[in-house]
Order: structure tokens, then sequence, then C-alpha cells
């Protein structure tokens, strides 16, 4: 009797991404490394301002330079291309139109006023500087709290203030909670604006054929059907003749999950023009005019008994817009709502947002899109009452956790928890970081004048995003699943990684359940005309929601393998199996047939019966019943120096528990990549501004971005609590570094100056700002 | 203006601006655009490639400073498709996710195990500190080149 084949297993393992030989090999292609012949190169003349009036734009100098073909001013394109489209708005939201060229007024500093189009790179931006305008500049809205005085500039004259929506949550009763507190910690606490900064600046190449009337976008996108859709109601063009091609995309972090003015006008120019037009932005153009993120500056109260139980927090937050909405900048503040009370029983919350207009360009979705927020809240607020309270920080965390019998576990702000287990996470952190040891660190090197701070932040993060009820009807995704008549196995994704893996990953969903091996599974993703309609790649969403789609397309197909293949060994279909590049009989596992040969089978229909469909193909769109609750422990030991400010990370342990991985060395990557932002965040990252609404730093030279010998090596384990939310059990990874680690690292700076009596600064953590502290302490005064 | 240099072992002839940036020129003219471009300003080492074997920021060597010297390119490193062990360890070890500073960040660790050919992981995380990556956190990008001068045994 022939043995049973051995059953494959890929899911689970850290396979080598097979994305990477294009990679290193400089072989892949980005948007800018598409060279189409007569290609025009557009680029634009932005506002040095952050708030004036424009009197006049006069391109003939411009329009008159070498290579030029074409010059725009706003007035030139009204009513030809729609405004910047906006979803996930709250009720009563004052919605301001955003032009793809400024017309009278700019808003912003980086706002494009004109734009020019040349033969080369080279002539388009010389043009670009010859385009005079004639601006009278204005005060500018910069500082949240001044924008909402009565006297402050409007940013929008139509409305009568600086208010851009206003919304709330709440669940228990506030006010109760906080009477039933035997304290009541208060804390104003800012989360600054910072850059995404993904390393490929965003670009697009747009491609009119006038003689077929289809258009080819090649774009820097985490969101190619969307922008497809969102473009041609913008530019007015059937959406079915637009492809949009998201090639090799270097980095979003979610500042690519837009549509940006630019995309439309190079839309709109390649159909004026006839010719290829392509836009690649400078990293200076990054900084100004793609989103940025975060920007929250709110008042906390937290109320607690003096066991250390939390019986209310309230959040009271303003939120900074910028000038205009870009497509979620709304919602990302409202999830920081949903996130309110975290991985604790809070049976009392309440946040109340005031969004506010500012001249500046909008945030929008930056790694963690508003959970970082709540989870620094949290964290700073439980550091804070720990100190109050004298408890230690990882107790005070403890006391507060649901168990893990309580889940499913229904929190104030209105969200089920499907699964967690927070004890275990946290109980393995402090083991792993030997927290115990640390702390005996630290009192001795107290001792010798050394400071020392260890920081905690246990998180729950909102993840597999989501349920479409929650994602104004668009939180499924899609896959189709293809075995070709060889015996070759494609995958559809309408996800869109750009960096995550899922070429790998998706390649290792199919290869189990058909028996045969990754390599004989091709990925293809980020291509309108050819895969199913898509959501898109953030949120943590990529694998847990495309991946499952993935799941049921890949088992539609297989089902109907089976069948075929139990009428040519007429068996049971329930009895068919893949294993080994066979399919065979279970029962009688003699029975056998390679892969490929059931898989030419189901193309040649004459070895089909009559009526059956040929052909194995399946398409899945898979709703999410839920989110998922990724969580974990995050632990930091660093060293201050207090005579320079400056801050060293020791040690960084992360326990994280993302459910099921199905690459862990893609788990690893990411989390790795997500402290370091959070990191960056903590101690370095933030968009300053001058008085006129400049960013003062909106250069690599001026901004900091995390360098490798600021950062050190991260000590990772796990725990694995699946969800039963998505088939894979996966909970999703993106984000959980950059949550856990921007308050474990200022937690732990700030329990190194506690000796100072320094409780809390806003971020970031330089050390200009930490040397002043540490000095004004020393002569006595406030900290 | 003519500018003739060597590219990964070719010579090669342009007729180009006075102005024209390296970097432009191997990609834009000479079609190799495994170089990358992400500041333009000298700071992210996204453009780095070798010139006369040493690791350059191609975003600011004008074209014609580069006039009769041999450029080596990420095309160009490991001759006849093959991969060189820097290239096989950032696979290997994962050292890289949306690949955008991959080229770069190999290329300065090439120059940096030339001069040290055995290097600690803090002289490593110094020798790669001119350039950046978003993605990585750098940790896998630092094994990947100690696993690297390992496979090359302390010889470039
Ligand atoms: S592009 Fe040359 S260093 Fe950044
Ligand atoms: S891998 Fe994306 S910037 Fe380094």
């Amino acid at each position: 009797m022939a043995s049973i084949p051995e059953a494959p297993k890929f899911i689970g393992v850290p396979i080598k991404r097979r994305d990477d030989p294009r990679l290193i090999q400089g072989r892949a292609r980005y948007v800018d490394d598409f060279q189409l012949p007569g290609t025009l190169h557009m680029a634009f003349a932005r506002s040095p301002y952050g708030h004036a009036a424009i009197r006049g734009v006069d391109l003939s100098k411009a329009r008159a330079a070498p290579g030029v073909v074409a010059a725009y001013a706003g007035a030139d394109l009204a009513g030809k291309i729609g405004p910047v489209p906006v979803a996930g708005l709250v009720p009563d939201a004052r919605v301001p139109v955003q032009p793809v060229l400024a017309g009278g007024r700019a808003l912003f500093a980086g706002e494009p006023v004109a734009a020019v189009v040349a033969r080369t790179r080279y002539q388009a931006r010389d043009a670009a500087d010859l385009v005079e305008v004639d601006y009278q500049a204005l005060d500018a809205v910069v500082d949240l709290e001044k924008a909402l005085a009565p006297a402050a500039p409007r940013v929008h004259a139509q409305f009568e203030d600086n208010v851009a929506f206003r919304w709330a949550i709440a669940g228990g009763d506030i006010e109760a909670g906080l009477r039933a507190a035997d304290v009541v910690i208060k804390q104003k606490i800012a989360n600054p604006r910072v850059v995404p900064l993904a390393l490929e600046p965003r670009g697009v190449l747009a491609h009119y054929l006038p003689g077929e009337d289809k258009m080819t976008i090649w774009s820097s996108t985490q969101v190619p059907h969307k922008l497809r859709t969102l473009l041609a109601q913008q530019i007015g063009m059937a959406e079915n003749r637009i492809r949009v091609i998201a090639p090799e995309v270097g980095g979003g972090f979610g500042s690519k999950l837009n549509v940006y003015r630019e995309e439309a006008l190079a839309a709109y120019v390649t159909r004026e023009l006839g010719r290829p037009v392509k836009w690649i932005e400078s990293r200076g153009e990054n900084f100004l005019a793609t989103i940025h993120g975060r920007g929250q500056l709110g008042e906390a109260e937290m109320g607690l008994r003096r066991d250390g139980t939390i019986t209310a927090l309230r959040y009271n937050v303003l939120a900074d817009c910028g000038a205009y909405y870009q497509l979620l900048t709304v919602a990302i503040f409202t999830l920081t709502g949903l996130m309110l009370p975290g991985p604790y029983k809070i049976p009392h919350i309440e946040m109340k947002v005031t969004g506010v207009f500012t001249h500046k360009m909008a945030t929008d979705a930056y790694r963690g899109a508003g959970r970082p927020e709540a989870t620094y809240i949290l964290e700073r607020m439980l550091d804070l009452a720990a100190l109050e309270l004298g408890m230690d920080p990882a107790e005070i965390r403890r006391k507060n956790f649901p168990a893990k019998a309580e889940f499913p576990y229904a929190t104030s702000a209105g969200l089920t928890y499907d699964s967690g287990d927070y004890h275990a996470a946290l109980d393995k952190a402090l083991q792993k970081a030997g927290y115990p040891e640390m702390r005996r660190q630290q009192a001795e090197a107290r001792r010798q004048g050394r400071c020392l701070g260890v920081g905690l932040s246990t998180y729950v993060e909102i993840c597999g995003m989501g349920p479409s009820a929650a994602l104004g009807g668009q939180g499924w995704e899609s896959a189709r699943v293809r075995v070709e008549p060889t015996g070759k196995v494609t995958v559809f994704s309408g996800a869109s990684p750009h960096g995550q893996g899922q070429e790998t990953s998706f390649a290792q969903i199919a290869a189990d359940a058909f028996g045969i091996a990754v390599e004989d599974v091709e990925v293809i993703h980020g291509d309108t005309d050819v895969v199913p309609y898509g959501v898109g790649t953030f949120g943590s969403r990529g694998t847990v929601v495309g991946g499952s789609a993935v799941v049921f397309a890949r088992d539609k197909v297989r089902d109907k393998m089976a069948r075929f293949a139990a009428m040519r060994f007429e068996a049971d279909a329930a009895d068919i199996a893949f294993a080994g590049g066979k399919v065979f009989v279970r029962s009688a596992p003699e029975k056998s047939a390679p892969f490929a040969r059931i898989a030419q089978m189901a193309y040649d229909a004459i070895q089909l019966p009559p009526g059956t469909e040929p052909g194995l193909e399946e398409t899945h769109f898979f709703e999410p019943p839920n989110f998922t609750f990724p969580f974990g422990t995050h632990v930091v030991l660093v060293e201050v120096d207090p005579q320079t400010g400056e801050v060293k990370i020791l040690r960084y342990v992360a326990v994280d528990d993302v459910g099921n991985m199905i690459n862990p060395l893609l788990v690893r990557g990411q989390i790795h990549g997500g402290i370091a932002q959070g990191a960056g965040q903590a101690l370095e990252e933030e968009v300053i501004y001058g008085g006129g609404g400049q960013p003062l730093n909106a250069t690599l030279m001026h901004y900091a971005l995390p360098k490798a010998h600021q950062l050190p090596r991260f000590e990772l384990d796990h725990t694995t609590t699946p969800t039963s939310v998505n088939p894979l059990g996966a909970k999703g990874v993106g984000e959980a570094g950059t949550i856990g680690s921007t308050p474990a690292v200022v937690n732990a700076v700030l329990d190194a100056l506690a000796p100072f009596g320094v409780h809390h600064l806003d971020m970031p953590l330089r050390p200009e700002k930490i040397w002043r502290a540490v000095s004004r302490a020393r002569k006595g005064g406030p900290a | 203006m003519n500018i003739s240099l060597c590219i990964n072992g070719q010579s090669r002839a342009f007729d180009a601006e006075p102005r024209t940036l390296l970097v432009h020129l191997l990609r834009d003219e000479a079609g190799l655009t495994g170089t990358h471009i992400a500041c333009e300003t000298s700071v992210c080492g996204a453009c780095t490639v070798l010139l006369d074997g040493k690791a350059v920021k191609s975003c600011t060597v004008l074209a014609v400073q580069a006039e009769g010297s041999e450029i080596t390119t990420i095309e160009g490193l490991a001759p006849g498709g093959k991969l060189h062990p820097l290239q096989e360890q950032f696979w290997e070890k994962h050292g890289l996710q949306c690949g955008y500073c991959t080229p770069g960040m190999i290329l300065a660790a090439w120059q940096l195990l030339e001069r040290r050919p055995d290097p600690s992981e803090e002289e490593i995380r110094h020798g790669i500190e001119g350039n950046l990556c978003r993605c990585t956190g750098y940790q896998h990008i630092v094994d990947a080149i100690q696993a690297a001068a390992a496979q090359m045994g302390g010889k470039r």
C-alpha cells in the first residue's frame, strides 16, 4: 500500500521572501523606474507661506522657458478637476473643498499654486521657479489653542470659527466614575505631528492613450482600486477605462493611503496632452505636502481607587486637522476614542474631540493611526498614577487587566475584544527583561549618580480593519485563486502590499492547502486590470483580511478540484487529500495522481462529465465579522545623561501577541520597524512650525529619523492567542511595534528623571528638553 | 557636454548638461534604476554607488565629476547574475522590507567591510549611519552585514 504523502507545512514557517531577489539586485521597479518614451515631467510652484492671499499668478515666464509644454494655475482648472476626495467623516463635520491648485488663498506652506509640464525633470523644476505669484502674507493659525480664540484668523472664511468637527464617545457615567475615585490624576498631554516618511517619496506616472480612450496610472499607492474609483470621479472619466498599477512601493505607513492633488493633475494633464506625464515628489515636498501623523493636544483625567483600580478616564482633545481634510483625516481621531480603554477595565470613559483647522498640511493615517495616541494617553496616565499611589508600574497594570476568562470582553467604548491574555504577555515580558534585576540595577545606578529608567507599556490595538459596518462599507478584502492547467497556482490579491511580504505569506497560505511547493505559487497584486476589486493594505489588514480571502478562494478551488479527483478515482470528494504534490484518496492512497494532472483535467472539458463547469478559478470577498485585537507588553531600559540630556536605549524587550503567525520572520521584521518608528517619535521626531506656518525642519537634515546606532538590539518574544474572527487566527502585526514603543520609551525616560521631580514632558524627548527640565529642577524651579 | 565613464565594467559615453547629477545620469540616461533617490541632499544614502571603489552618494556628485572613473551600481555588484554575499545575507536575514533603501545600504555595507572586514555590531551600526531605513529598524540589516562578513571570511 502506498504511503500517505507527508503533509506540507508552510504556514508558520519563517521562510525567506520571494520578492527579495529583484530588490537586492536593483531590478525591482518603483514608479520613477518606469521610463516611457515621450514622458513629460511635472513640477509645482508651491506656497512658501502658511497663509497668504494670492493676488495673481503669472505663468508667462514659465511658459516661455526651455522645454515647457504647458503650465496651469488654479484658475485654468476651475470646474475641470473635482476636489480632493474625503471620506470617514463624522456628522456635522465642516468640509472645506480642497482644489487641486490653490485659488485665491494658499492655506498651508507647500500648497501647490501652479503646475508646469516640461520635457525633462530639470526643465520642469527650472520653469516652476519662474512662476511668479503675487502673494500677500497673512497671519497664520498654527497653535491649536490659539486657533480657537475668538480673534484668531479663520482658516476658512466660510466657517465662523476654526472648529472642523466635534465628536464624542462615552461609556458608563464619567462623573460617577470620577466621584468614586480616591485620587484623580490630571495631565495635559501632547502628541505632536510627525512625518510618516516612507523612504520612497510619492510619485505618479499617468499615460492616456487617446485612440483607445484608456489611461494607465502608475502610482506609489497603498490603495490602487480606491485611487482609481476616486480619481475617475475627480477627472470625470469612466472608471473602467482607467488602470491603476501600484508597482513596487517603497513604504507607505499610511501616507500613501490617500488620493492627492498631484495624482489628479497628472491624470488630467496626460489626457490634455496625450503624452505620459510623470511627477516624482522631492523630499522637501514630501515634508510639506504629504500627510502628517498624530497631532493631538489633550487633557486627560484618570480616577483611581487607592488600590490602583481605575474608575474612570476622561480625555478632552484638540485634533489638528490641517487646512483641508485628506481621505481619512477625521476618522483617525475617532479611532483614538474607540481604543481609549485599552487593555484595562475602565467602567467609565469619555472622550471629546474638537477638530481644529490650522494652516498646515492635513494629518491622516500614520502607522497606528489614532491607536498609538490612545495607548500613549493611557500608559502615561498609569505611570503618573503609579507614582501617586506608590505602586509599581507593572502592578498597577496587572491590577486592571481583564482576566483571560473574561473574554470576549466588552469595553466601555463599545468594542468587543474577542480574545486576549494580557497577564501572560506582561509576565513573559517582565521575565524576559529580568524586571526585578532591572530595578535593582536602576537603584544601584542611582546610588552612583547615574540616571537609569525602566519604562513599560501594555497595549491592545484594533487591527484587521475591519468589519465593513465600521469602515464606511469597505472592510472586506478580495482574492482570486487560479490553478493553472500545468498545476501552477496564481493568487490574485486585492490587498496591495508594499514591503510587508505578502508575495511570500500568501504563497504559503495557498501552497499548504494544495500540497504543493511555495515556489509553484505566484502572487499578483497592485494592478486594477488584473486583480479583483480590492480595498488595500493598511490598518494591519493585509494578511488578516486579505490572507483570509485567499483562504476562502483557495478552498473553493480545492473543493472543485477534489470533486474532479473524486470522479477520476471513483471516490468520495470528502475523501480526497492534497499533499506532496499529489492528489489522492485518503482511505486508499494508492489511488493518486500528480497535482498537475488533475489541474490539466479541469481544463480539458472532454474529461469532465457534461454540464460540469470547467476551469479552476474562484474569487472570494472576505468580510471580517469583527476587528482583531493584538496586544503585548514592551519593557525598556534607558540611561539619561543629565549633563547633556541625551538618552540611550540600553535594552528593549517586546512580547507581542499577534495570534497565529503565517511567517514569523516577517512578523519580526514588522515589529522591529514599528518599534523604531515609535521610538523615533518618542525621542526625536516632530514637525516644528514657525509663527507664519512654515515648517522649520522640513528636511532630512533637520528632521531626525532614527539611525542604526541610536537603536538597540530588540529582544522579541511572543505569546499566541489566536482570534476566531478569521480562518487564519491571525491578528495583524503592522502597527503593534509603533503602538507599544512610544509610551514605553517615554515612560522609561521619565522614570529615569523621577529623582529630579520631573514626571511629565511632552514628546519628543530631545536632549535639550531633558537638559532644561533637569536644570530647572536642580535650581529648585518647577519641573 | 560629453561624459565618458565605465559603469559596471562597461565603457559608456553620454551627452549631458554640466549640472546633471550622477544619480540622474545613472537612472535616466544609463537606465540603471536600481540606484534610488530619497532626499537629493546627501543624507539618506539611498543613492549610494561605488566610484572608483569608494561609496559615494550619487545625488551629490555631478556626472562630470565622475568623468573617466569606474562606477559600480547595485546591478553590477555581483557579475553574471550571481549574488554577492551581502545580497545573499540581506535576503537570508530579512534585511529589507520595501527595498527602497536596500541598494544603497548594500553598497555602504560593502564599503564598511572593505575597511573593516570583521566589524563588531557597534561598528556596523555606526558604519551605516549615513543610510536611512524606515522599514526594518536596522536589526536585520546589521545581522545581514555580520553574516556576510563571516561568509566572506574577513576578505572582501
Ligand atoms: S538621495 Fe542621495 S543621499 Fe539621499
Ligand atoms: S526597507 Fe524600506 S526603507 Fe529600508
